[in-house]
C-alpha cells in the first residue's frame, strides 16, 4: 500500500469519523439521560438541515452581509430547532411515556419521526433546498496530490469542540455531576432534590441541538430534500450501538472504527462498503454485548 | 335480544345504503376514469414524481379542454373527459399492489397509468394481470418486465433503461472520445447494477481497449460521498460512469466538483437531465447527460413538442421540463391512441379492459419526445429515439443547456424483438440500425 494511499484512508476516514460523531452523539446522549432511543433523531437532523439550507438560502440570496457570518446564522437555526421543539417534543409528549416500558418509548418516538417527516414536507415541500456558499467559503486544501475541501476540515474541529465541550460539560461541572447521578440512579437522584423534569428538559433539548448542528453543517454539502433523515437513523443507531448506549467516549471511538472501517472498504474493497458498518457492529457486539463502553450501572437487588 | 335485533337492522341499513352508493361510482359511460400513480412524498418525489404528476395534469387538462394538436383533437379520450385520481408510490411494493387492488375494485377507475420504481412496477404487473384490467407503466426503467413475463393487461409506453447506456457507449464512438480506464459509481441496487453492466457491456463492444479500474457501490440514499470522490481520484481513471440519480446525484455533484473530480476528465451521468434544473450553475461544464429518450432539451421540433412546451410554459411559469414530464405525456398519449382505437373497433362505445388490451398491442404515436412504437414484448414495450449531450451554463438565460447533442434512432440502440438487452449487448448488437 502506498504511503499517498494510507494518508487518503486516513484522511478519508477522519472525516468521517467526524462527521458520524457530530451527527450520534445526540442519540447516545438522549439515551444515557432519558432512556429513551429516539427514533425521530433522523427527522430532527432533517429538520436542522432545512431550516439551515432556509436561512443561508434568505441569507446568501439577499447578499445580506459577510459570508462568514453565514456559519453563526446556520449555528443559530439549528440552535432555534432545538429551543422550539426540545421543550414542545419533551413536556409535551414524552414527559407522558417515563414510567413506561422502554419499547413504548420507542414506539412514540418512532411516531414522532413520522409526524415530523410530513411536518417538514408540508413546511418545506418536495422540493430541494441548498445551502452550498458556506461549503465553498474554506477554499480547497491540496497536499501529496489529494485534494479536499477545507469546510470537511472545518467539520472536524467542530467535532473535537463538540467532543470536548460535552466531556468537559458532564465531568467537570457541578450540573454535569448532577446529570451523571441522575444517569445512575434516577430515583434516588429525585430524592436527594434534584429537579429531574428539568434536568431531563434541559438534557433532550441538547439532544435536539445536537442533531439539528448535525443536520445545518452538513446542508451544504447536501440536496436538502425528503428522506435525507433516514441514511442518518441507520448510520447513528449503528455508532451508538457499537460505541454503547449512553457514552459520549464510545460514540466517539465508535465513530472513528466506523469511519476507517469504510475509507478502507471503499478504498480497497468497494463492494464491501454495503456491510461493512454492520459487520464492525456484529463484531464489537460479539466480545462486549453492551458495545465498547458500557454504562456504569450498580447491580441493583 | 334487542339488541341483536337493533345491529341486524344496522347492517341490513348499511347494506342497502352501500348498493346505492356503490352503483353510483361504478360505472360511468360518460366519464374514463384513470388512476395516475408516482411518487408524491420520499426521496423521488422531487426528481420524478412531481414533475410527472405536472406533465400529467398539464397533458390531462389540455385533452379535457380539446386543446391538443391533430390527431390528439378529440376531447379527453374519444368524447370521454378523463377524471383523474392521484395515487402516491411510496410506501413500497406491497403497498402499492394494495393500491392498485383498491383502485380497480373499490374505486372502478377503468385503467391505471403509473410507476417510477421498477420494483414497483414488477410487482404490480401481475395484479392487473390478475384482475384482467389495463395497467399502463410509464416510466420504471428496468428491461425484466417484458425479458422475463408474458402480460396481456400490461403496457410500457417508454423504452426501458438498456438503451440509456448503450447510447452514452455509441455517443462516446460519435465524438471521437476514446478513454483508457474507467471509474463507476452506482447505487448498490437494481438500476445501478443494471447500468454500470449494460454501461460496461456497451463499452467492451464499441471501446475494447477501456478498462474498468474501480466500482463503487455506495449505498441508495447515502449522500455522503467524501471517500467515494478520494477513491475516483486516487485511482484517477480516464472517464468517470454513474448512472446515479435525484438527490444522491446532487450531493455527488455538490460534493466532486469543488475537490476536481469533473475536470480533466470525462464524465458521463447516464439519467442526469433532471438534476440540471435544480443544480443550475452548480453543475459543471462538459459533463455527458442522458435523459432516458429525447426528452426536454434533447426534444426535436414538432407540432407536438411545440405544443407541449407551450403547455407546461402557461402552466407552470419558469419551469424547465425534463424526463419526467416528458414521459407522462408520451404515456397519457399513447393510452388515448390506443382507447380510440378500441372505439373506433366497438362503434364508439367505451372501450372495455379487454378492448383496449387489444387495440393497444404494436401501436405506434407521435409524441413530444418523438416517435414512439410499442415493438417489443410482443407488442407492448415501447422503443423510442435517444440522444446525449454534454452541459453548458448559459449565464444569460439562467439555466444549463445540452450542446454537442447527438440523437440515436429506436433501433439503434434499443435490442429487436426477440432478444433480451443484456444478451443482444453481450453479442455487440446484432440487427442495430445506426446511421
Amino acid at each position: 500500500m502506498s504511503a499517498k494511499l494510507a494518508a487518503a484512508i486516513l484522511i478519508d476516514g477522519v472525516i468521517d469519523a467526524s462527521w458520524l460523531f457530530i451527527v450520534a452523539v445526540g442519540l447516545t446522549l438522549v439515551f444515557g439521560v432519558l432512556n429513551i432511543l429516539n427514533f425521530a433523531h433522523g427527522s430532527l437532523f432533517a429538520v436542522g438541515a432545512y431550516a439551515a439550507a432556509s436561512a443561508a438560502g434568505w441569507y446568501y440570496g439577499g447578499d445580506l452581509g459577510p459570508p462568514f457570518f453565514g456559519y453563526l446564522l446556520m449555528l443559530g437555526a439549528a440552535l432555534a430547532v432545538a429551543m422550539i421543539l426540545g421543550p414542545l417534543l419533551e413536556r409535551g409528549i414524552l414527559r407522558f411515556f417515563y414510567r413506561r416500558d422502554e419499547v413504548v418509548l420507542v414506539l412514540v418516538t418512532y411516531a414522532l419521526f413520522l409526524i415530523l417527516e410530513d411536518a417538514t414536507k408540508l413546511i418545506w415541500g418536495a422540493e430541494a433546498y441548498y445551502a452550498s456558499e458556506p461549503y465553498a467559503l474554506l477554499g480547497n486544501v491540496s497536499f501529496f496530490g489529494l485534494s479536499y475541501v477545507g469546510y470537511d476540515f472545518a467539520l472536524i474541529g467542530l467535532a473535537l469542540i463538540v467532543g470536548i465541550l460535552l466531556w468537559f460539560g458532564i465531568n467537570r461541572t457541578v450540573s454535569g455531576k448532577i446529570v451523571l447521578a441522575i444517569i445512575h440512579d434516577r430515583d434516588i437522584s429525585r430524592a436527594m432534590g434534584v429537579n429531574v423534569n428539568r434536568v431531563f428538559a434541559l438534557a433532550f433539548t441538547l439532544g435536539v441541538f445536537l442533531a439539528a448542528l448535525g443536520g445545518a453543517f452538513t446542508a451544504p454539502k447536501i440536496s436538502v430534500q425528503p428522506g435525507i433523515g433516514i441514511t442518518v437513523i441507520l448510520l447513528s443507531f449503528a455508532v451508538v450501538v457499537i460505541g454503547g448506549l449512553g457514552s459520549v467516549e464510545g460514540a466517539a471511538i465508535a465513530a472513528l472504527f466506523v469511519g476507517f472501517a469504510r475509507a478502507t472498504a471503499i478504498h480497497l474493497v468497494p463492494w464491501a462498503e454495503l456491510f461493512i458498518v454492520y459487520l464492525v457492529m456484529a463484531l464489537v457486539l460479539a466480545f462486549r454485548p453492551e458495545g465498547l463502553f458500557q454504562r456504569m450501572s450498580a447491580r441493583k437487588i | 335480544m334487542k339488541s341483536r335485533g337493533f345491529a341486524a337492522a344496522l347492517v341490513a341499513g348499511a347494506g342497502v345504503l352501500g348498493s346505492f352508493t356503490g352503483n353510483a361510482t361504478a360505472q360511468d359511460d360518460n366519464v374514463f376514469k384513470l388512476a395516475f400513480v408516482a411518487f408524491l412524498s420520499g426521496q423521488a418525489a422531487e426528481s420524478f414524481g412531481k414533475p410527472a404528476v405536472q406533465g400529467a395534469k398539464a397533458v390531462i387538462d389540455a385533452l379535457n379542454a380539446g386543446s391538443l394538436p391533430k390527431p390528439y383533437d378529440k376531447v379527453g379520450f374519444g368524447g370521454l373527459k378523463i377524471e383523474v385520481q392521484l395515487i402516491d408510490e411510496a410506501g413500497g411494493a406491497t403497498k402499492q399492489v394494495e393500491e392498485l387492488r383498491n383502485a380497480f375494485e373499490r374505486d372502478h377507475v377503468d385503467a391505471v397509468l403509473g410507476y417510477v420504481s421498477s420494483g414497483d412496477c414488477l410487482a404490480v404487473s401481475p395484479a392487473a394481470e390478475e384482475l384482467k384490467k389495463l395497467l399502463v407503466l410509464f416510466d420504471c426503467g428496468t428491461p425484466r418486465i417484458f425479458e422475463e413475463n408474458k402480460f396481456k393487461y400490461v403496457f410500457r409506453t417508454a423504452a426501458h433503461g438498456a438503451m440509456d447506456n448503450v447510447a452514452m457507449a455509441r455517443y462516446l464512438v460519435k465524438r471521437g472520445i476514446k478513454v483508457a480506464d474507467v471509474g463507476a459509481m452506482n447505487q448498490d441496487y437494481a438500476w445501478g447494477q443494471d447500468s454500470w453492466r449494460d454501461f460496461k457491456g456497451s463499452l467492451a463492444q464499441l471501446e475494447p481497449e477501456a478498462k474498468t479500474k474501480v466500482e463503487l457501490w455506495p449505498k441508495f440514499g447515502a449522500g455522503q460521498y467524501g471517500t467515494e470522490i478520494s477513491t475516483l481520484l486516487q485511482e484517477n481513471p480516464a472517464l468517470v460512469y454513474s448512472s446515479l440519480w435525484g438527490g444522491d446525484l446532487q450531493a455527488f455533484v455538490l460534493q466532486a466538483a469543488p475537490r476536481g473530480l469533473m475536470k480533466d476528465r470525462v464524465v458521463v451521468l447516464s439519467a442526469s437531465d433532471h438534476v440540471l434544473p435544480p443544480l443550475g450553475n452548480k453543475m459543471p461544464d462538459g459533463v455527458i447527460v442522458g435523459a432516458r429518450g429525447s426528452n426536454g432539451q434533447f426534444a426535436e421540433k414538432t407540432p407536438i413538442n411545440d405544443w407541449y412546451v407551450a403547455a407546461l410554459a402557461a402552466a407552470y411559469p419558469g419551469l424547465i421540463p425534463v424526463q419526467p414530464h416528458y414521459r407522462a405525456a408520451q404515456g397519457l398519449l399513447g393510452l388515448k391512441t390506443a382507447i380510440e382505437r378500441a372505439m373506433a373497433a366497438n362503434g364508439g362505445k367505451k372501450p372495455t379492459s379487454d378492448e383496449m388490451a387489444a387495440a393497444m398491442v404494436g401501436i405506434e404515436w407521435d409524441a413530444p419526445p418523438g416517435h414512439i412504437k410499442l415493438a417489443l414484448g410482443d407488442g407492448h414495450q415501447a422503443v423510442q429515439s435517444n440522444a446525449a449531450g454534454r452541459s453548458k451554463w448559459d449565464p444569460d438565460a439562467k439555466m444549463v443547456r445540452l450542446v454537442d447533442i447527438e440523437h440515436f434512432a429506436a433501433e439503434c440502440v434499443n435490442p429487436p424483438p426477440g432478444v433480451k438487452a443484456a444478451d443482444w449487448i453481450a453479442q455487440g448488437f446484432p440487427g442495430a440500425k445506426c446511421d
